[in-house]
């Protein structure tokens, strides 16, 4: 392997890494503005201008925030739950092209860590296993909201799944690769696939909200059911690690949304590039917007959903869409 | 301030009851209720109202320490001793009525004779601590002397030390600038009271 390709990969992973950690506690920010906003409040408004050093505040604060791990919890499989959700988090956004390519210093960039050819595959697949963190810190930490909200876990995860990948199912077939560029250079030519495919493009898009715990299916953490889920005796940076996954997980799966259905960043030219940041900002917007509007559906609504409704409506789709192109 | 809106109690009109379908019972009924509610957009309804709100930027927020709500005249919080407006002097007879009433035990007082022959008040304190702020010893006061004010912003290690006597009296140059401000709440005198004194019947 040539050392160019591996300063310039370490580079990539690192500009992600830091971008991402620093959008998750800006994304923080806006949801607590925009929930504000839509109940007819301010926010936080006191530290920095517009409240915006309270990011800043409360990175200090989970920082410095004693480390407690309780007495009866599984130590190692405590301590190692959240790291899981955080790493999963980054570790899905591998195979995700940012941005076009572009050349900086006669160098040419492409803003994605690896494009392997199975990528959605990969993406899936690694947030797939981010449910693992809420799944065993809240069996190990020997306390029955976090033992409950791993159940709940568990219940969602076998039933969005199923629909996340049913949905993707025929997009894939339609394009033949699983890779994200492939996906994006086909949308030049054949027209954004949402207007080939608009039922998977929702099926899809409700699983997004299982799939990153928000609002209408916010059964794992629900704060006014069972406090918060698996994050109750998690505190300082440990908690924090649960919560910049989560909200890593948001932009990306609002990252995965525009570059599947919505003709990504289109022929790559710098309009194509605001224009995929504008649909992933639209898309991160709805999950803080869907929290304002929206009420909690129950675990056994969302069971009922996936399998009985969404499931059904996926494979007809699959039927159709290959029947068509039979 | 006038409570017309409030004492208006005709809900007469714009009630009406809210028509209910029955529940569906077999397979078929429910179907169509799910199908129903998934086309009828309800979902869009709710976005719309919190994304309008937005829009409106209608903000309810009171920046508390800078900004405060205006409280009522008769608002109860912790109590304040009035001054004769004549002569400066406390208002205070030492009657005693606000320590018998008191439903919670809190006021203490001890008086005197003093010199001129008259009751004096010695030792005064309301243990805030105990204190519930029901009013009675306002209402009950014969000299409006003791009241409640509007300081409610209060900070102390224990409630004990929230006031004490001399803080709750009125001081002399508040007296002698005229600004002491009288309680509109229990036992103060209502407005247009001369109008209401009936004279008494003496004719027979």
């Amino acid at each position: 392997m040539e050392t160019a390709y591996l300063i310039e990969t370490v580079i990539k992973i690192v500009v992600i890494l830091l971008i991402f950690s620093a959008l998750a506690g800006i994304g923080t920010y806006f949801e607590r503005k925009v929930l504000a906003f839509m109940q007819r409040r301010l926010g936080p408004t006191n530290v920095g201008p517009y409240g915006l050093l309270q990011v800043a505040a409360d990175g200090i604060k989970l920082f410095t925030k004693e480390d407690i791990v309780p007495t009866n919890v599984v130590g190692r499989i405590f301590k190692i739950a959240p790291v899981i959700t955080a790493a999963t988090a980054f570790m899905a956004a591998a195979a995700i092209p940012f941005l076009p390519s572009f050349t900086l210093f006669g160098y040419e960039v492409h803003p994605i860590v690896a494009d392997i050819n199975i990528g959605i595959l990969y993406i899936l697949g690694i947030m797939g296993v981010g449910l693992y963190g809420p799944l065993l810190g809240g069996m190990a930490s020997a306390n029955k909201f976090a033992l409950l909200s791993a159940a709940r876990g568990a219940a969602v995860f076998i039933s969005y799944e199923v629909v996340t990948g049913l949905s993707i199912l025929a997009p894939i077939m339609m394009v033949g690769s699983l890779s994200l560029i492939d996906f994006n250079n086909y949308q030049i030519d054949n027209g954004w696939i949402v207007f080939a495919q608009p039922v998977a493009f929702i099926l899809f898009w409700i699983a997004a909200f299982a799939e990153t715990g928000r609002t209408p299916f916010h059964l794992i953490a629900n704060d006014h059911e069972i406090i918060d889920g698996f994050g109750t005796e998690y505190s300082g940076m440990r908690w924090g690690l649960f919560f910049i996954g989560e909200y890593a997980n948001m932009f990306f799966i609002s990252f995965v949304i525009p570059l599947i259905f919505l003709g990504g960043y289109g022929d790559g030219s710098l309009l194509g590039a605001l224009a995929l940041l504008g649909k992933v900002a639209f898309f991160f917007f709805f999950f803080l917007w869907t929290r304002a509007a929206w009420p909690d559906v129950r675990p056994d609504q969302l069971m009922w959903l996936c399998w009985k409704v969404l499931m059904p409506i996926a494979v007809l789709n699959i039927l159709i869409t290959a029947i068509v192109m039979m | 301030m006038n409570n017309e809106q409030f004492n208006d109690r005709n809900v007469n009109d714009g009630y009406f009851m809210v028509d209910i379908e029955d529940y569906p019972t077999d397979g078929w009924g429910k179907f169509k209720r799910a199908v129903k509610r998934t086309f009828r957009g309800e979902l869009f309804v709710g976005l719309w109202v919190v994304l309008r709100e937005m829009i409106r930027f209608d903000i309810h927020t009171v920046k508390y320490p800078e900004e405060k709500m205006p409280i009522g005249p008769r608002y109860r919080a912790v109590h304040e001793m009035k001054r004769l407006w004549e002569s400066d002097a406390e208002r205070c007879i030492g009657c005693g009525l606000c320590e018998k009433i008191c439903i919670s035990n809190c006021i203490k007082m001890d008086t005197k004779i003093d010199e001129n022959s008259r009751k004096e008040v010695s030792e005064y304190t309301i243990n805030l601590g105990r204190c519930i702020f029901c009013g009675y010893c306002a209402e009950v006061c014969p000299e409006l002397a003791i009241t409640h004010g509007g300081e409610y912003e209060n900070a102390s290690d224990q409630r004990e030390h929230f006031v004490m006597y001399e803080d709750m009296l009125t001081p002399l140059d508040k007296m002698t600038a005229g600004t002491q401000q009288e309680f509109e709440g229990f036992g103060a005198i209502t407005p247009h009271e001369d109008e209401r004194v009936k004279t008494t019947p003496l004719a027979y």
